[in-house]
């Protein structure tokens, strides 16, 4: 065959090679496509037309955008990764496996005896992308970005399961003073893991490896983290020529005869391809009329504080410090809120900084002038920003933005914030915060990602959400996450949409995920009567638009939108009535020195990754714990149920009351074993056999265990117990016990008592999964404990198959398992009401911690509980709370209660309704789909018994900054109803 | 204590029932999953004497209106019905006083149980708390005086579901190879209508009258002009909505035919076994529930007894591969996971991927929502144990979601493609589809065509 061509359409670049008919490699080109991809194919092609022009030539197109191109210019299609397995073959015929990573996709082929190729899952979409955002966060080029990388000192552990959770564990590390180098060297370290962990799925990535697309051709600091984690020498780790081109030159290889045609008539046909655009989905236009724009536009004019004429005024002023996740905010007001000084601008992953210069700038413009008497800060920087300047005091970001949102419309009854990373919502009642919603890891940085996809394109935020304003059919991108979102801007791309309807889209989509992910509200009475929308997303009119729009009302929009939390941060320094404020003068601003060392607590099992920060060598502050013990004070020992059970079940191993003659049997400890140990201890103890417990979990543990996972959007609790059974495996028991239990125990209060599939089943995947499990005692069988006789006898069965234990044995043992398990639960009774009779002595108020039994996992809840703790609660769990009876007391529920630990937890919920000093805050884990289910009526059962419903999505993404902003913001509200329960009090008297 | 709401009554829970007035004047409205076997239920029920109206509806906005009354990490199935349901009553075809929602619930350990609670939740926020829904299950959840399945109202859904398989197995096998366009699709829906038609009068139900009508069916298919070679056969399994409803999963079968393909998908009958056949586990896995077990294995045997005769009929015409028993089905599964996985489509999902295998497909699609519970143990977690014992197993693992671009999905389906498609030209001339009793636990997988790469 003559010349061969492969044209390779990605979702951000276009690669094109030309062959000879000896295989040389003629001609080749790569270049992003700025969402121009048919246009940018054509170019490329016509690149080559002093090479073909005139001749014959075979071409074929692949990559994920090509399929369209395909279909319009008929010119024949192959798979991208099915192109680059045969280019493998061609060039590097003795590789064992291939990494290839681009801009939306990640894929992992398999050679050898059994050719497998995978391609990441939906939820694990965009790797370049990724990379191209994290750049943009730390506000430099992707080649920056990548020597940071090689100078990195440490790699922090980043939730690698996407690109959102991953941005959500890097943000904070930001902005408590983390090494920008190390950062760098971690969001790398994150696609590793993503990509080994999500793609391996239980084949050993070994031999010889070849690393492709261009991501890895071009990022040294990536292929070094590759080579690392992989432990791989030059002579395994293969970085071949072309390596960013490798689809592109299978498409060429896998050309026949039958491709070939007179170059000329081809490259038009991909001319004329580029100009062939339909779009699917398409929605109603923002505006239809300048007009309409016009009288939207003069019905928000109105919100503004008052001027004020910062050059002239002399007198008191107010200094509000917002520390946010993306940007920094600072407002310096006088007594009658007219503002004097702002500054609204991205961290650039160094807040400290940013603030210094803000406060040198007014120490040198006001001084002298303006009497700055109280100084207050807020946002996930709080700490750090207090700690560094001598701010008088915090306050949390909620609280913040109510504050603000107050002077504007003093009867708001509801608050929408949609900053860079969060979307926060308030519900006001009587004064008091009634409500808040914060959106989860998931539905994050929906504000910033506008701002990153707007940056890439080469706009600015403002510039580029005004595209949207007059588009005549905005794209539908949907309202998952980021990551999907990206994908369906992909898409629509390749579907030629234009920027105007994908900047359109954008803010419908950023609002979408706010009402129906974070707020779930249905209609404007959902919400409130008079409505603020804030924060820097706000200020964007498409986005403000299409809120009214989805709400089907009005809204209130400050023209400081952006300003809010400093603005009531301001505010609440002035309420507080300081004179003097202690922030750092000009001098001290003059001589300021900050630096950041990180560190590893010792302290605990949690072990805390610890940002040092020292201020002018005197002051220091430490950040990124999670408990009082490494700043030198005694670890919290607050009243903790989910420490003292956990204490309780780590002590069930060994051999008990028995001789452990029959051998040692492994439990490994995680999921329902948090809840059946007891049982399980004295069952196997009675007859005579040694108890292996795994040891307690750890992130090392889900390390060595995650390339057996198979479906990388299970629960985190469960995709450690592949952790859990590897540790036992390695101990050397005799075998290992992990029963499937679909029933769970009846405990009376609900419709049905099951677990959930993956608690019931998982033992069998794990039996699929883990080829290590052939070759020891893996014993997983269907137990159920609900229905005692029926236990008796299937385990005498079993067991007597198993080991030869006589049945009438196994019957006395499942009876002493039973009386064990009893025990257990009334002690958890008992501690619970010690804990709870002990605070109410003290005036403590009570935080009902509701989740699985397997929620007490500090690796699973991240130190919660110390967390709770240390916030002067304290804390049950849910099953510590009496069961109400059916009958009389529990209300039917709006659910099947088809799940046992589900029934605790509306139990729970009722109890706390119950008592004006309890509060119920939901553990959820990420991927449970049942809590989907249990969210929604655990709302409703708490917000009609005049509760707020709390809720903590934990997963992967160890850090606690939410959470303790959720927890923060939950004592708050408890602080308003108290004083506001006080006042009606004394008005009554 | 039932308490009136002027015409409305509540259960003692509170809870809107669908009254005999109700059953005289309301409309019953139904989501579609399966076109022709739903299409033959819908007209069972009105042979009972109820107006049922089947909702056909596939755009964009049912989506959207599902994402707006339930929580958005639910499974896309609930959206997706209850978006359609809630989608209808705004449509103004309805008068939304004389209308009542129909929805299935399983009873088990897996969320859809609990739909029926959602779509209730759904219309509470939408201010239709006054429309009853009317909940379809063999579990004795949730009665309600104006609905109920009679015996014979049972039998005559089963009989319905077996020709609706039938009808969907050979149609598949006709329609990538007709002559005339739509023909298949064209005989399917002439037999839906005369079945029905004869259900009416009170005809085809007994297993001698199934027997002659399902050899019937099969003949007039076999009449139908096909050409061209065979095509790769490509295997649907998944989540029962998501495999079956176009609505859910894209437009697959349409895609996989495009695409040059067979699609192969396994019936709803062995799901329904599966469902009946799970009680009668419970009692051998956990002990009691003797009564249930014995009533259960009655009924088992009954609609077992009905797909034997349907497989016969497919296998009277040696040009159609005729489906696998239940019994095939459980032995496959030995091994992979235990019949006590029962949750969702449980065991049943990794037998039908075996038995697909075995059935000699190129390829199979495993469809999920996004997030799927069971799936996360019966789908992906056994994908790998079935390629260690079957090298040349070729499945994919595609995800459903309001988010979840359909170019990711298709692309990811087109990899699978082009590896089996390597397969097929890597072995001369293509074998002609396998006519059953090929199912051999001790053979398996050796029949298999190596997937190769050129080299």
């Amino acid at each position: 065959m003559g010349f061969t061509v492969g044209i390779d359409i990605g979702s951000t670049t276009v690669k094109t090679v030309v062959l000879s008919e000896s295989g040389e490699l003629l001609f080749r080109a790569y270049e992003r496509h700025f969402s121009r991809a048919r246009e940018k194919a054509a170019q490329q092609l016509r690149g080559a037309r002093g090479l073909l022009g005139g001749r014959e030539a075979a071409v074929v197109i692949t990559g994920s955008a090509g399929l369209g191109v395909s279909k319009a210019s008929g010119i024949r299609f192959v798979q991208e990764v099915y192109a680059t397995a045969s280019a493998v073959r061609r060039y590097v015929p003795d590789a064992d496996a291939a990494v290839e990573l681009g801009g939306e996709d990640a894929k992992i082929i398999f050679f050898g005896d059994s050719l497998e190729e995978r391609m990441n899952g939906s939820c694990a979409g965009g790797t370049g992308a990724f990379i191209d955002q994290m750049a943009t966060l730390l506000n430099v080029g992707v080649g920056e970005l990548d020597e940071l990388a090689l100078r990195c000192e440490r790699v922090y552990p980043i939730a690698s399961r996407c690109g959102v959770f991953a941005k959500s564990d890097i943000q904070p590390i930001l902005n408590q003073g983390g090494r920008r180098e190390d950062v760098a060297a971690s969001i790398f370290q994150a696609v590793v893991d993503q990509t080994v962990a999500g793609l391996t799925q239980g084949r050993e990535l070994t031999g010889k490896i070849v690393f492709l697309g261009g991501p890895l051709t071009y990022l040294k600091g990536l292929r070094m983290r590759f080579t690392e984690t992989l432990k791989l020498d030059s002579e395994h780790a293969v970085f071949p020529d072309d390596a960013d081109c490798f689809a592109a030159l299978g498409a060429a290889a896998l050309c026949e005869r039958g491709d070939a045609a007179p170059f000329d008539d081809t490259l038009e046909l991909l001319e004329r391809s580029a100009d062939c655009a339909a779009l699917a989905d398409t929605l109603e236009p923002l505006f239809n009329t300048r007009e309409e724009y016009d009288a939207f536009r003069a019905r928000h004019g109105a919100a503004a504080p008052p001027v004020c004429d910062a050059e002239r005024y002399e007198g008191a002023g107010y200094l509000g410090i917002d520390a946010g996740s993306t940007t920094t905010k600072l407002v310096l007001i006088s007594p009658d809120g007219g503002i004097l000084y702002d500054h609204y601008g991205p961290n650039m992953g160094d807040p400290v900084s940013v603030v210094l210069e803000c406060l040198r700038e007014i120490r040198a413009r006001f001084d002298g002038r303006v009497d700055i008497k109280a100084c207050a800060a807020t946002g996930y920087g709080e700490d750090l920003v207090k700690n560094a300047f001598g701010a008088d005091l915090g306050i949390v970001e909620t609280m913040a933005h109510y504050r603000a949102a107050r002077y504007f419309e003093p009867d708001v009854d509801f608050i929408i914030d949609i900053g860079g990373q969060d979307v926060k919502c308030f519900k006001i009642r009587r004064g008091a915060i009634d409500g808040i919603m914060l959106n989860e890891a998931c539905s994050s940085g929906c504000g910033s990602f506008v701002e990153t996809f707007a940056r890439a394109l080469g706009y600015g935020t403002a510039e580029f959400t005004r595209l949207g304003l007059f588009a005549r059919e905005p794209v539908d991108l949907g309202s998952r996450c980021t990551v999907f979102m990206n994908s369906s801007v992909k898409q629509a791309q390749k579907e030629g949409a234009s920027i105007e309807s994908i900047s359109a889209g954008l803010s419908i989509s950023v609002v979408k995920n706010a009402v129906y992910k974070v707020i779930r509200a249905s209609s404007p009475e959902d919400m409130g009567v008079k409505l603020v929308a804030q924060g820097g997303t706000f200020l964007n009119d498409a986005v403000l638009r299409s809120f009214e729009r989805e709400i089907g009302a009005f809204v209130t929009r400050p023209a400081i939108a952006g300003l809010m939390g400093a603005y009531g941060a301001a505010l609440a320094a002035m309420d507080s009535g300081t004179e003097r404020s202690a922030l750092l003068d000009a001098e001290a601003l003059a001589n300021f020195e900050h630096t950041a060392r990180p560190t590893t607590c010792g302290g605990c099992t949690n072990k805390c990754a610890l940002i040092i920060n020292t201020f002018g060598g005197a002051r220091k502050y430490i950040s990124g714990n999670r408990c009082s013990k490494p700043l030198g004070a005694e670890p919290s020992s607050g009243p903790n149920l989910m420490r003292y059970k956990l204490e309780k079940l780590r002590a069930m191993r060994g051999t008990g009351a028995g001789t452990g003659a029959r051998g040692k049997v492994g439990i490994p400890f995680g999921m329902n074993m948090y809840e059946d140990l007891p049982f399980w201890f004295e069952f196997f103890t009675s007859l005579n056999f040694d108890v292996a417990l795994s040891p307690e979990s750890s992130r090392a543990m889900y390390v060595k265990g995650q390339r057996t996972i198979p479906s990388d959007t299970v629960c985190y609790p469960a995709k450690l117990m592949h952790g859990h059974v590897e540790c036992l495996i390695d101990e050397g028991v005799d075998a290992v016990f992990y029963p499937c239990m679909p029933y769970n125990f009846d405990e009376g209060v609900s419709d049905n008592h099951y677990n959930c599939p993956v608690v019931a089943y998982y033992p069998e995947l794990l039996q699929a999964n883990i080829k290590r499990l052939r070759d020891v005692k893996f014993l997983a069988p269907y137990f159920g404990l609900h229905n005692r006789r029926g236990f008796e006898r299937m385990a005498g069965e079993f067991f007597y198959e198993s080991f030869g234990v006589p049945a009438r044995e196994t019957r006395l043992a499942a009876g002493r398992a039973y009386a064990a398990y009893g025990r257990y639960k009334r002690d958890i009774l008992r501690e619970g009401a010690e804990i709870m009779e002990r605070a109410r002595e003290q005036g403590k108020r009570i935080i009902v911690a509701a989740g699985r039994p397997y929620h007490i996992d500090p690796e699973i809840n991240h130190g919660i509980d110390a967390l709770i703790t240390s916030l002067g609660l304290a804390l049950v769990t849910e099953d510590a709370i009496p069961r109400l009876p059916r009958r009389g007391g529990a209300r039917k529920r709006g659910v099947l209660n088809q799940w046992t630990y589900h029934a605790r937890m509306y139990n729970a919920a009722d109890a706390v309704c119950a008592r004006a000093d309890m509060q119920l805050v939901h553990l959820v884990s990420f991927g449970c789909g049942t809590d989907a289910i249990a969210s929604d009526e655990l709302r409703e059962i708490l917000e009609a018994g005049g509760k707020l419903y709390t809720q903590l999505k934990i997963d992967e993404v160890s850090n606690l900054g939410a959470a303790r902003i959720r927890l923060r913001s939950l004592i708050a509200a408890m602080d308003d109803a108290d004083a506001a329960a006080g006042d009606e009090r004394y008005a009554a008297v | 204590m039932p308490r009136s709401d002027g015409a409305l009554k509540y259960d003692r829970d509170g809870r809107l029932l669908f009254t005999r007035r109700m059953k005289r004047e309301y409309t019953l409205l139904m989501p579609q999953m399966l076109p022709i076997t739903f299409t033959m239920m819908k007209k069972v029920f009105e042979l009972y004497g109820y107006k049922v109206d089947m909702l056909t509806s596939t755009h964009r906005g049912i989506v959207d209106t599902g994402l707006k009354y339930v929580h958005n990490d639910t499974c896309y199935p609930a959206i997706l019905v209850i978006g359609q349901l809630l989608e209808a009553l705004d449509s103004g075809n309805y008068d939304t006083d004389k209308v009542a929602l129909l929805i299935t619930q399983t009873g088990g350990g897996c969320r859809a149980s609990n739909y029926i609670h959602l779509l209730r939740k759904a219309l509470r926020r939408a201010g239709a708390r006054h429309i009853p829904v009317v909940s379809v299950n063999l579990s004795g959840l949730e009665r309600n005086p104006g609905f109920s399945l009679s015996l014979p109202m049972i039998r005559r859904l089963a009989i319905a579901m077996i020709y609706g398989d039938l009808l969907m197995w050979l149609r598949n096998q006709c329609k990538p190879y007709e002559t005339t366009a739509d023909a298949a699709d064209i005989l399917a829906a002439h037999w839906t209508d005369a079945l029905v038609a004869m259900f009416g009068r009170g005809r085809g139900l007994s297993k001698k009258e199934i027997a002659l009508r399902a050899a019937d069916i099969a003949a007039d298919f076999a009449r139908l002009g096909r050409a061209g070679p065979q095509k790769t056969l490509i295997g649907v399994v998944g989540e029962i909505y998501v495999k079956y409803a176009p609505l859910g999963n894209n437009g697959l079968e349409d895609f996989l035919l495009a695409e040059g393909c067979e699609p192969v998908v396994p019936g709803l009958t062995d799901f329904m076994i599966f469902k009946i056949n799970n009680r009668v586990v419970d009692a051998e896995l956990y002990r009691g529930g003797a009564l249930k077990k014995v009533v259960a294995g009655v009924f088992q045997r009954y609609i077992e007894g009905l797909q034997r005769v349907m497989i016969d009929a497919v296998k009277s015409q040696p040009v159609f591969r005729p489906m696998g028993s239940f019994r095939d089905l459980r032995r496959l599964v030995r091994g992979y996971v235990g019949y006590g996985n029962k949750m969702g489509e449980g065991w049943l999902l990794t037998a039908e991927m075996l038995e697909l295998i075995h059935a000699g497909v190129g390829g199979i699609v495993c469809a999920q929502p996004f997030g799927c519970l069971p799936n996360h143990v019966a789908g992906k977690g056994m994908i790998r144990k079935i390629k260690d014992d079957y090298p040349h197993s070729n499945i994919v693992a595609v995800d459903y979601d309001p988010g979840a671009t359909r170019i990711n999905q298709e692309n990811r389906i087109k990899l699978m493609l082009s590896n089996c498609k390597d397969g097929r030209d890597a072995t001369a001339p293509s074998p002609q589809p396998e006519t059953g009793d090929k199912i051999t636990v001790s053979t398996a997988g050796r029949e298999l065509r190596p997937a190769t790469l050129p080299r």
